[in-house]
């Protein structure tokens, strides 16, 4: 997975990692305390491509300690106060599926 | 590099002899197709055995008139996850009957050792610590099997016959 | 149905064991991801959006009320209480742990499943049609050779990294409910001249990014030689097939690439060398399968029913349930129901635990314990005697399975979509439940007859949308969910490929377009035309300029 393309003179886009975790497949993202969280509030943000590479470098770090599997770099925003995922596969990957399970209910946001 | 033959890990005494090196004047020595087909009667006339090298894109069927002079063939998995050599193996022993060494070499992972037994191959090129073991195991991870190979195993349906038959008397 | 003996237990608890050391050296750093993802896959599980899903094989769509029940037990203990039927006959569980999974796969095991080759580059689970063994037109129950080419496919060590994946259709009748035309191989059951029943092997069939029919190589082949036959094309097909880009790998590319004359030279020059050795069908290894799909004994039921025929003048929903969602059995008296997984309150498809435990009481009550998995995504009780339908019915109802609408429009095909896929590009469910809401009158869905929708959220086209009368394929446009339409596509043996309709539609705008495209339909259609039927009398303009000219 590669990350969105940053124009480095229009206002840049926050990136975050991503990833699921091994043992269970949750979806997990990497925090600033260099943990990881199913939530995306603690998330570690990366504002500039080198901080992003390291990020992204950190969390490979953590897949080769069979932590995660396959992490990556993706876009979020903290316009709206809180961090939120841009795309909508993201925001289907913080938040769940947007259809009701069979077996129990899930999010519905969208 | 170690390879893993007969479940025991050793040094490899063949030589692989770059297409554009002079042949050594002795020793067993592993040669590209194309070098073979160039050089035949030179590397027959050696006293020492001879062991080819494809790609797994060569069609196998070229080295059938030689097979009983050949004492070494290696097959390439360039990526694991391409599996040409498997079929290339088993033409070669089921088809073409031949009985020399048949290494495995490139990406080779321990958890394909038993498929690759199964296809005919009897040697592998593979440098992991844990190969002895990884090979005791594969032995043992199955005592049945649906499909016929060269490995001269019974299958399942064939066992299954000579059961029904037993019992038919 | 299949029962498995010593010998096949012994392999699929061994596989466990395998997989099961496998998961531990994976979860302790012994093996890397790429090392162990064939593993996993050839256990068919995958890493999806938000979890690991199992895809558990069902082979040839066909369950015993047992398998049913540890399915849902399996739903219930690890998983979140449900689970998906496929357009491939199988069940995925969306919510699996990495580190449950070796247990998933043991209760698996001791019902005689697996999810064995339901993933990766491999051959995969060989499918017939859901009617199998009770369809009135059947020349021979396909399922003895599904069950004779999974054991054979099952570990075949010179096939486990083809090109990519590799999926067999068998149909045993003339009329084609398996779809075996858009398979990499499909085998068409029939008779020759001399009245002998063998195989039609038609190669190279497919939907996906590049959809294409597959090509007939060979037009007659005989029962004992289909392993053998089927050995050298596979061989071909490791051997020649494309490596170098993932999407010009299947083998209909191959075919495409040499022409179906070439292919069929290379096939039976390899197939020289294999037909005289050990993969011969001996009669007695035929017959020792064939016995095992012997149909139950059929208690005579009566095929005139007066409480039937009551309940079908009272009540209307009862009658229309009985039009669409009973076919007729190849025993009087009998019936093939179909329990609509298409209510719309859930995914197409979905299943929860309780209800999957109800359906196993029913069919043990009225069908023989046998359950079937239909490519529509909707469970079959293929052995109900008419004369039980009158208690049936209502006991569907009660579980939501009752839905009358077999083949029309609301019966939607829908795959997981970008809810649960990390292939997607757009979601399928939220769709198929729009278009279900607004068409959820029975007395309209009637009135518009055999309609098949299908929906996939992505180029693989697990929704199969290429044979969808009205094909739905979901599109990213600037991160947007667009959806392009197609019509006229068709899975039997007239197999026939949609073609686009005009511009991709906006997600606010499809359940729009699709009534524009019913309304069209029902203003167009002449005596006893089915949605097909017109579209293919009319062609594509009319209903393009109808549905571009209202936007």
């Amino acid at each position: 997975m590669s990350a969105p393309v940053q124009k480095s003179k229009e206002k840049v886009a926050l990136q975050a990692v991503t990833g699921n975790r091994l043992r269970d497949g949750a979806v997990i993202f990497r925090t600033r305390a260099g943990a990881w969280s199913t939530q995306l509030v603690d998330t570690e943000t990366a504002s500039n491509e080198i901080a992003a590479a390291q990020l992204l470098a950190a969390a490979e770090q953590d897949a080769k300690n069979a932590i995660v599997v396959g992490p990556y770099l993706f876009a979020v925003s903290d316009q709206s106060g809180e961090l939120q995922a841009v795309t909508l596969r993201e925001r289907i990957r913080a938040a769940g599926p947007t259809v009701i399970e069979a077996g129990i209910a899930a999010v519905q946001h969208i | 590099m170690p390879l893993l033959k007969n479940g025991r890990v050793s040094e490899d005494a063949w030589q692989k002899v770059p297409d554009d090196a002079p042949a050594p004047s002795y020793g067993p020595v592993i040669l590209s197709l194309a070098r073979w087909q160039a050089e035949r009667q030179n590397f027959l006339g050696r006293n020492a055995a001879i062991g080819v090298h494809l790609k797994n894109t060569d069609d196998v069927a070229a080295l059938q008139p030689d097979l009983d002079r050949i004492g070494l063939i290696v097959l390439d998995f360039p990526k694991y996850t391409d599996g040409r050599a498997y079929s290339q193996a088993r033409i070669l022993r089921e088809r073409l009957g031949y009985t020399g060494e048949l290494r495995a070499s490139g990406n080779v992972l321990l958890d394909q050792l038993l498929i690759m037994q199964r296809a005919g191959f009897d040697a592998f090129v593979i440098d992991r610590p844990d190969a002895e073991q990884a090979w005791r195991k594969a032995q043992r991870a199955f005592n049945v099997f649906y499909q016929p190979t060269g490995d001269g195993r019974a299958t399942i349906p064939e066992l299954r016959r000579h059961l029904l038959h037993r019992a038919a008397q | 149905m299949y029962r498995y003996d010593e010998f096949d237990q012994s392999f699929v608890d061994q596989r466990v064991t395998q997989f099961r050391d496998q998961v531990s050296r994976r979860l302790a750093g012994e093996l890397s991801e790429d090392e162990f993802k064939p593993l996993r896959l050839t256990n068919g599980l995958y890493l999806q959006l938000h979890a690991y899903m199992l895809r558990v094989a069902v082979p040839y769509g066909t369950l015993t009320a047992q398998q049913l029940r540890q399915l849902a037990h399996i739903a219930r203990r690890y998983d979140r209480g449900w689970g998906h039927f496929t357009t491939r006959q199988n069940i995925q569980f969306n919510w699996i742990k990495l580190d449950e999974a070796p247990d998933v796969l043991a209760a698996l095991a001791k019902v005689q499943m697996h999810a064995l080759q339901t993933s990766g580059n491999v051959i995969r689970n060989t499918t017939a049609d859901h009617f199998a063994g009770v369809a009135r037109d059947e020349i021979e129950d396909p399922r003895i050779w599904c069950e004779i080419i999974r054991q054979w496919s099952s570990l075949h060590p010179e096939f486990s990294f083809l090109p990519r994946k590799f999926k067999i259709a068998v149909t045993g009748a003339p009329n084609d409910r398996a779809a075996v035309k858009v398979h990499d191989i499909g085998l068409r059951m029939h008779r020759n001249a001399q009245g002998e029943i063998g195989f039609e092997v038609i190669v190279g069939g497919g939907l996906g990014r590049t959809p294409i029919i597959g090509k007939t190589i060979r037009k007659f082949l005989p029962k004992q030689d289909l392993l053998s036959y089927l050995e050298a094309i596979l061989r071909v097909y490791n051997e020649f097939g494309r490596r170098d880009n993932i999407y010009k790998a299947r083998i209909k590319i191959l075919v495409h690439e040499i022409g179906v004359e070439e292919m069929s030279r290379r096939v039976e020059e390899e197939w020289q060398t294999l037909r005289d050795g050990r993969l011969q069908l001996p009669a007695d290894a035929i017959e020792f399968i064939t016995k095992q799909f012997a149909p139950p004994h059929y208690p005579e039921r009566p095929e005139r029913v007066p409480a039937l025929e009551a309940l079908r003048l009272e009540d209307r929903d009862f009658a229309r349930w009985l039009r669409t969602n009973v076919a007729p059995h190849r025993v009087p008296g009998y019936g093939i129901v179909t329990l609509s997984l298409k209510k719309g309150d859930v995914a197409p498809g979905d299943a929860s635990a309780e209800q999957m435990e109800a359906i196993a009481d029913l069919a043990e009550k009225f069908g023989f314990s046998e359950i079937r998995v239909s490519h529509e995504q909707n469970l079959i009780l293929p052995h109900a005697a008419l004369a039980d339908l009158p208690k049936l019915w209502p006991a569907l109802k009660v579980l939501g399975l009752d839905t009358a609408n077999s083949n029309q429009i609301t019966d939607i095909i829908a795959c997981p979509g970008l809810d649960y896929c990390a292939l997607a590009n757009a979601r399928s469910i939220p769709v198929a439940q729009r278009i279900m809401a607004r068409f959820n009158e029975l007395a309209q869905v009637h009135e518009i007859g055999e309609l098949k929708i299908k929906i996939s959220g992505c180029i693989n086209a697990c929704g199969h949308h290429h044979v969808g009368h009205i094909g739905i394929l979901g599109v990213d446009k600037n991160g947007e969910e667009f959806y392009q339409i197609t019509l006229g596509g068709h899975a039997g043996e007239d197999a026939t490929l949609g073609s686009i309709i005009g511009p991709a539609v906006a997600s606010d705008q499809i359940v729009e377009a699709v009534e524009n495209l019913v309304g069209t339909y029902l203003d167009l259609r002449q005596e006893g035309e089915r949605f097909l039927d017109t579209y293919r009398r009319v062609g594509n303009a009319l209903f393009k300029e109808r549905l571009y000219a209202a936007a």
